[in-house]
């Protein structure tokens, strides 16, 4: 360390005020000239107009089976849920997360979906198969009983492949999953019996 | 400026040209001998100081080879997987070209892990080099971002649904999460949008970067001088010439010794690129040669074997392990207010600012701490220059069991890259949750546990048997 101190030299203060406020202009300029370049990042006017409804016929669609439309580039499920797999909702609420879709319900479960089974009729189950926790898409569990990567309890449902994160029959999560929610329910409603509208709703 | 120097009409022609430059651009020439016949690196490198050389290689060869790929690559959701096929079928010699470039991103990890490691060995990022190591921890980072956004571009299953996790993983920051996940992809899931603007980063932004950093990373190196496996300060003992005792020239020494590095390195690297490309699904994924699917995630994802340890240790953290985060906190709190004498108010600042750390993991979701402790341990590595307070910095003059330490931080480091290349199970959970606390526990108490034990004397020459 050195003892002796650099003289402080004269500052000429109107010079400095001129160049301080200059500067802090530019980095207006700068900023400003940052917005539009940030701005491309954001979704296209023709990615935002692609967010369109889907209509879909699930006339042909049998209890126990799953069918998979894509809305918004997302895979939506739509499964015709057996009694036994409508059965096995009440015995899993125990080890739910949040059995009665109560966190975010304005994000992930409509009004007319806040109900044991999140859904308009009880067999017909609709929602978007992208796990909440890092947005892969869970596997079909229906099989109940032990298997790999899952309890013995094991009572059907869905798992996602990537963290393990289980859902039962009404995609509500398990706990102590990485996954924080139950999966999503998309806006939807009948157009007639068999007739099923995703992404749009009554309200709407 | 240097004056300019007349030479002797009766001069060589190469002497002539030789003097012609120098008269031109002496900065080149001065730049030769700074960087090269008059840097005088200690003599008693070994094995472990080749990688850094070998990394610059490895950055050549993929400057080099990817210039070519985009000759064929399409960035087009509808035609890139297509496109990459057709490198490797149709154009000629496209698949060497396209397996040098996916090797060497593996080959850039090894190496650059090892470079990394030899720094730990040998305190090479301790004073006065800790802008090296930082610098070094920057490209280490770059290199990441580079790699994850270079795999999304064959648009495979693996390519899809790991931009899709990975992606996700800002959606969690809390607030502004969902919007920055969308500012990086462009549209609400993965897609074309991502794909060009991945395809612009990895070949435009992120080398330029990347480039610079190596540079900045080797001007710090050259200013300080290089660290040697005993630790020694080389410039401490000079002789009468005013170069270091222990220093030999790095051109002819060093270049030599490099070149012949890269030629067993190549060795390697071509016995991979020509029998084992895909090096059983660890370099490159099987479910990758599988088109991307928006509708279907492949039954088992896991990143590049190089991304595993930190994508552990986002696994990891599940509720119960915040649970254990939360105790760790705690305990850590008290013990400072408790064991050390220190000014009430600075106590009352690790109180309230544990009891802060603490409210937020009780109110933000596991997802984030998990997303936390990925970053973290790639950022913890920065501090490291400032959490070291050995006597010695060199292994050699450590405590014996600093040794084993290190092992133990290797194996458990090669476990947890191994746990990340598995699906989720109950023991591998627990396993890695151990491991994460070993990780960071290793970092975070090197300030207490590096201190104690008795280190050796550390010699003032370095240690050097002549061949």
């Amino acid at each position: 360390m050195s003892e002796t101190l650099v003289d402080t030299q004269k500052i000429d203060a109107s010079k400095r005020t001129w160049l301080i406020a200059s500067s802090c202009a530019g980095a207006v300029g700068v900023g400003a000239a940052a917005v539009p370049f940030v701005s491309t990042f954001q979704p296209s006017e023709r990615a935002k107009a692609a967010g369109a409804a889907v209509e879909v016929d699930i006339a042909g669609l049998k209890p126990g089976e799953k069918m998979t439309v894509e809305w918004r580039g997302k895979p939506v499920w739509i499964v015709r849920r057996t009694p036994e797999q409508l059965a096995s909702l009440s015995k899993v609420t125990g080890q739910l997360a949040d059995p009665d879709s109560k966190r975010k319900p304005d994000e992930f479960t409509p009004a007319y979906a806040r109900n044991e089974g999140r859904s308009i009729k009880p067999e017909v189950f609709v929602g978007v198969g992208i796990c909440t926790h890092l947005g892969c898409s869970p596997s079909d569990k229906f099989q109940p009983g032990p298997q790999p990567s899952l309890p013995d309890d094991w009572q059907g449902g869905f798992l996602c492949p990537c963290h393990g994160s289980t859902f039962d029959f009404a995609g509500r999560v398990f706990k102590n999953k990485p996954a924080p929610d139950n999966l999503e329910v998309p806006p939807h409603m009948y157009l007639s019996d068999s007739k099923l509208l995703i992404g749009e709703d009554k309200k709407a | 400026m240097a004056d300019f120097k007349e030479i002797s009409p009766n001069a060589s022609a190469g002497a002539k040209l030789t003097n012609w430059f120098e008269n031109r651009l002496p900065t080149a020439f001065d730049m030769y001998k700074v960087h090269m016949s008059e840097y005088y690196a200690p003599k008693n490198f070994n094995f472990w100081y080749i990688f850094g050389s070998l990394a610059m290689l490895v950055l050549v060869i993929q400057i080099v080879t990817g210039i070519f790929l985009v000759m064929h690559y399409k960035p087009d959701a509808a035609l890139a997987f297509g496109s990459v096929e057709y490198i490797m079928r149709d154009v000629p010699w496209g698949w060497l070209i396209r397996y040098m470039h996916s090797t060497g991103a593996s080959a850039f990890f090894v190496v650059v892990y090892l470079h990394m490691f030899r720094g730990l060995l040998y305190g090479s990022y301790r004073k006065p080099r800790e802008l090296v190591w930082l610098f070094g921890c920057a490209i280490f980072l770059a290199l990441m971002a580079e790699a994850f956004m270079g795999y999304l571009l064959p648009w495979g299953q693996m390519s899809y649904w790991g931009a899709q996790v990975i992606v996700n993983l800002f959606a969690a920051v809390p607030f502004v999460g969902p919007d920055l996940a969308l500012l990086i992809r462009g549209d609400y899931v993965v897609g074309d949008a991502t794909l060009n603007r991945f395809f612009s980063f990895h070949v435009i932004a992120v080398p330029l970067v990347l480039l610079g950093l190596v540079v900045a990373h080797l001007m710090a190196l050259h200013d300080v001088g290089s660290n040697n496996p005993d630790g020694i300060e080389i410039k401490a003992t000079k002789g009468p010439t005013g170069i270091p005792l222990d220093g030999i020239p790095f051109h002819p020494y060093y270049t030599v010794h490099d070149i012949f590095a890269v030629c067993m390195f190549l060795v390697v690297f071509s016995a991979v690129i020509f029998f084992a490309p895909e090096f059983g699904g660890y370099f490159l994924e099987y479910n990758n040669f599988i088109p991307a699917d928006p509708l279907k995630t492949p039954l088992h994802i896991a990143p590049v074997w190089y991304f595993t340890p930190f994508y552990s240790m986002l696994r990891a953290i599940t509720d119960e392990m915040l649970l254990v985060l939360i105790a760790c906190v705690a305990g850590g709190a008290i013990l400072g207010v408790t064991k050390f004498k220190l000014p009430a108010i600075v106590k009352l600042v690790i109180v309230g600012a544990a009891a802060a750390v603490i409210a937020m993991m009780l109110s933000i979701d596991a997802k984030f701490w998990g997303v936390v402790a990925m970053g973290g341990a790639v950022v913890i590595l920065f501090f490291l220059p400032w959490l070291d307070n050995c006597a010695v910095k060199s292994i050699r003059y450590r405590p014996q069991w600093h040794k084993y330490l290190y092992a133990v931080f290797v194996v458990n480091f090669v476990i947890l890259a191994y746990l990340g290349t598995q699906p989720p199970s109950a023991v591998g959970e627990r396993v890695s949750q151990v491991g994460t606390l070993f990780y960071f526990g290793f970092f975070l108490l090197m300030p207490w546990w590096s201190r104690l034990g008795e280190s050796k004397p550390v010699p003032t020459r370095v240690n050097y048997v002549a061949h």
